[in-house]
C-alpha cells in the first residue's frame, strides 16, 4: 500500500486504489453476499418482508435435498460435467502429447492456431453448428443412412447431444494446461524408458502423465466448472428429458418467480464448483498463480 | 516395426478425425447459409443461392440486437480497461503475503460460473431498484472481464525495467508525468490486446447476460432464441459473417503482433 503511494504519488495511487476496492466491494463482494442473504430467506410477499417469518433458514437448500426430480438433476450435472471432463481428457491427451514432443515447430504452429480459430468463434454459434449437425434430419443422419450404418435417423438431441457439443466446447481449456506440462518433459527420458524396453503405453503411465499430473489437473477442473455452470449447450443441444442444473435456476427466476429458491440453487452451484476446484488443486498441488494463465 | 507402423497410421486417424471434429460443425454451419432449403442444412442440396444473406441484411431484430452488443462492448471496454490496470497496479505494488490473499480474491470472478456472477448482480441491484437491461449487462460482464485484463497487463508489467521510472523521476518529471510518459506507452500492447480480449468475451457472452439482459436482446440471445424458435439459414449466414470478422481480427492482431516483435525484439 505504501509502495502504492510512494511510486505514484497520492492523486494516482488514491485513483487506482478506489477504482479497484469499488469493483471488489460492489461487483464481487456486494452481489455474493446479497445471493447468500436471498438464499436463505423464504419467498414471501412485500407485505410481509421484514416481518416474522423473515427469518433466515436453510430451507431453500433443505427443498432441492428433498426434491427428487431436482436432486437428480443436480446429481446428474455433477457426473455429467464429470464425464465432459474425462471425455475431453481423452481426446485432447494424444494430441497434446504430439504436440508437446513429436510435432516439428512447423507442424506445432500450424496445430496450435488450427486449435486456436474455432475457440475465437462464440459459444452460441459453435453450439449452433452442432444444432444442425445432429438435427434429426441433419447432415449426420443423413450420412450415416447414405453409408448404410443406420435404418433410421438417430435422436441425437438429448445427453449424446449435450455430451458431444460440450466436449468440443472445452477442448481448448484442456489442450493448452496439458500441453504446456507435456513440453517441458525432457525428451531424454522419453527415450531412456524406451531404451530401458518400456512399451509405449508405460511410458506414457509412468513417466509422462506423472509429469503433466498438474496440467491435467487444471484442465479437468476447469473443464468440469464450464460444463457444470454452462447454458447454452444442454439449452440448444439437450431434449426435455436431459434437463441442466442451469436450466433449473434460471426456471426460478424467470418462470417459477421465486429468486430465493434459484438463489438457494445458484449458492449451490457455486460451492459446488469452488470445492471441486480448490479440493482438486491442494490435492495436486496446482498454485492458483499457476492456473491463471 | 510393424506394431509401430500401425501405432503410427492410428494416430494420423486420429489426427485426421480431431480436425474433422473441430471443422465440420462449422463448415457444415458455414455451407447451410448457401443452401435454399428452409432449415439449415447441407443434404440434401436444394440450390445455391445467396438470398439468406440479404434476408439476414433486411431483419431489423438482428440490427438493433447488433446495436445492443455494440453499446455494450464499448462501455465494458471503458470500465474494464482503467479497472483493471489499476488493480494490475495495486497487486504488483502489494508485498508477498497480503499479494497471494489478494490475487485469489481478485481471480475469484474468473473461478466463479458465469451464470453466478448473472445471478448475484441481478440479485444485488434489484434492492436499489435496478432491473436487467444495459447497465446491468455491463455491470455483470465486467466484473470477470476486469480479471483477465488485469492478468494480461500484469504480464507486461513483470517485464517492465523500473529504472526507466527512476530515471524519469531523476530527470525532474512528475508522478503523473511518469506514470502518462514512461508506464502507460510501455503497457499499451497490453492495453490494446486486453481491449480487443474485452469486446471478444463481452459480445461472445451468453451464461451472465442471460440473467441480466432484461427485455434487451443483444446478439447471443438473438441467435440462442432464433434456434429455438424458427431457425433459418440467416442464421447462419449470420453466423458465417461473425465467423469471418471474428477470424480477420484475430489474424490482423496476431500479424500486428509478430510485427511489433521483430521490430523491437527485445522488448
Amino acid at each position: 500500500m505504501r509502495d502504492l503511494y510512494a511510486r505514484f504519488g497520492g492523486g494516482l495511487a488514491t485513483v487506482f486504489l478506489s477504482l479497484v476496492l469499488i469493483w471488489l466491494a460492489a461487483m464481487v463482494l456486494a452481489p455474493n453476499l446479497m445471493m447468500i442473504d436471498y438464499a436463505l430467506r423464504p419467498n414471501l410477499p412485500p407485505a410481509e418482508l421484514g416481518g416474522p417469518r423473515d427469518v433466515w433458514s436453510l430451507d431453500n437448500v433443505l427443498y432441492l435435498a428433498n426434491e427428487g426430480v431436482h436432486r437428480a438433476i443436480f446429481l446428474k450435472t455433477i457426473w455429467a460435467s464429470a464425464l465432459v471432463a474425462a471425455l475431453t481428457l481423452v481426446v485432447c491427451y494424444p494430441i497434446a502429447f504430439w504436440m508437446a514432443q513429436r510435432a516439428t515447430p512447423g507442424q506445432l504452429s500450424i496445430a496450435l492456431m488450427l486449435v486456436i480459430i474455432p475457440f475465437f468463434i462464440n459459444e452460441v454459434l459453435r453450439t449452433l453448428a452442432w444444432f444442425i449437425l445432429l438435427a434429426y434430419r441433419g447432415p449426420l443422419n443423413a450420412v450415416l443412412q447414405g453409408i448404410g450404418l443406420i435404418d433410421a435417423p438417430i435422436r441425437w438431441q438429448g445427453d449424446g447431444g449435450v455430451l458431444a457439443g460440450m466436449v468440443y466446447a472445452y477442448i481448448l481449456f484442456m489442450l493448452l494446461p496439458i500441453y504446456n506440462a507435456i513440453e517441458s518433459l525432457d525428451k531424454s527420458q522419453l527415450e531412456a524408458a524406451r531404451d530401458l524396453g518400456s512399451p509405449t503405453w508405460r511410458t506414457h503411465w509412468r513417466v509422462v502423465i506423472p509429469h503433466a499430473k498438474a496440467g491435467i489437473a487444471t484442465g479437468c477442473v476447469f473443464t468440469f466448472m464450464l460444463a457444470a455452470g454452462s447454458y447454452v449447450a444442454p439449452a440448444l443441444l439437450g431434449s426435455p428429458g436431459s434437463r441442466w442444473f442451469t436450466e433449473i435456476i434460471y426456471n426460478w427466476f424467470f418462470e417459477g418467480g421465486d429468486w430465493n429458491r434459484g438463489a438457494a440453487y445458484a449458492l449451490t452451484l457455486l460451492v459446488l464448483c469452488l470445492a471441486v476446484v480448490l479440493v482438486t488443486l491442494r490435492v495436486f498441488r496446482v498454485n492458483l498463480t499457476d492456473v491463471a494463465k | 516395426m510393424t506394431t509401430d507402423r500401425i501405432f503410427r497410421g492410428l494416430f494420423v486417424l486420429y489426427l485426421l478425425a480431431f480436425v474433422a471434429y473441430l471443422f465440420a460443425p462449422l463448415v457444415i454451419m458455414g455451407l447451410a447459409a448457401f443452401n435454399e432449403s428452409r432449415f439449415p442444412t447441407v443434404i440434401p442440396w436444394q440450390g445455391t443461392t445467396l438470398d439468406w444473406f440479404s434476408a439476414m441484411w433486411a431483419d431489423a431484430a438482428m440490427w438493433r440486437s447488433l446495436w445492443t452488443s455494440a453499446i455494450v462492448a464499448v462501455l465494458v471496454v471503458l470500465v474494464a480497461l482503467p479497472v483493471g490496470t489499476a488493480a494490475a497496479l495495486v497487486l504488483t505494488t502489494l508485498h508477498a503475503r497480503a499479494r497471494s490473499f489478494a490475487y485469489a480474491v481478485m481471480v475469484s470472478p474468473l473461478l466463479t460460473p458465469g451464470v453466478v456472477i448473472g445471478i448475484s448482480t441481478l440479485i444485488l441491484w434489484r434492492q436499489v431498484g435496478v432491473g436487467g437491461g444495459i447497465a446491468l449487462i455491463v455491470v455483470a460482464q465486467t466484473t470477470f472481464i476486469i480479471c483477465y485484463v488485469m492478468l494480461m497487463v500484469m504480464a507486461r508489467l513483470q517485464r517492465f525495467d523500473r529504472t526507466q521510472e527512476e530515471a524519469a523521476l531523476g530527470l525532474g518529471a512528475s508522478k503523473l508525468m511518469v506514470f502518462r510518459r514512461v508506464l502507460l506507452p510501455f503497457l499499451r500492447p497490453a492495453l490494446l490486446a486486453s481491449g480487443g480480449l474485452a469486446v471478444l468475451q463481452s459480445v461472445e457472452n451468453y451464461n451472465t447476460t442471460l440473467f441480466v439482459r432484461g427485455f434487451e436482446t443483444p446478439l447471443t440471445v438473438f441467435i440462442a432464441t432464433k434456434v429455438r424458435t424458427g431457425l433459418t439459414p440467416a442464421v447462419n449466414a449470420l453466423a458465417l459473417v461473425i465467423i469471418a470478422a471474428t477470424v480477420i481480427g484475430a489474424v490482423a492482431y496476431e500479424l500486428a503482433r509478430r510485427r511489433q516483435v521483430t521490430r523491437q525484439p527485445r522488448s
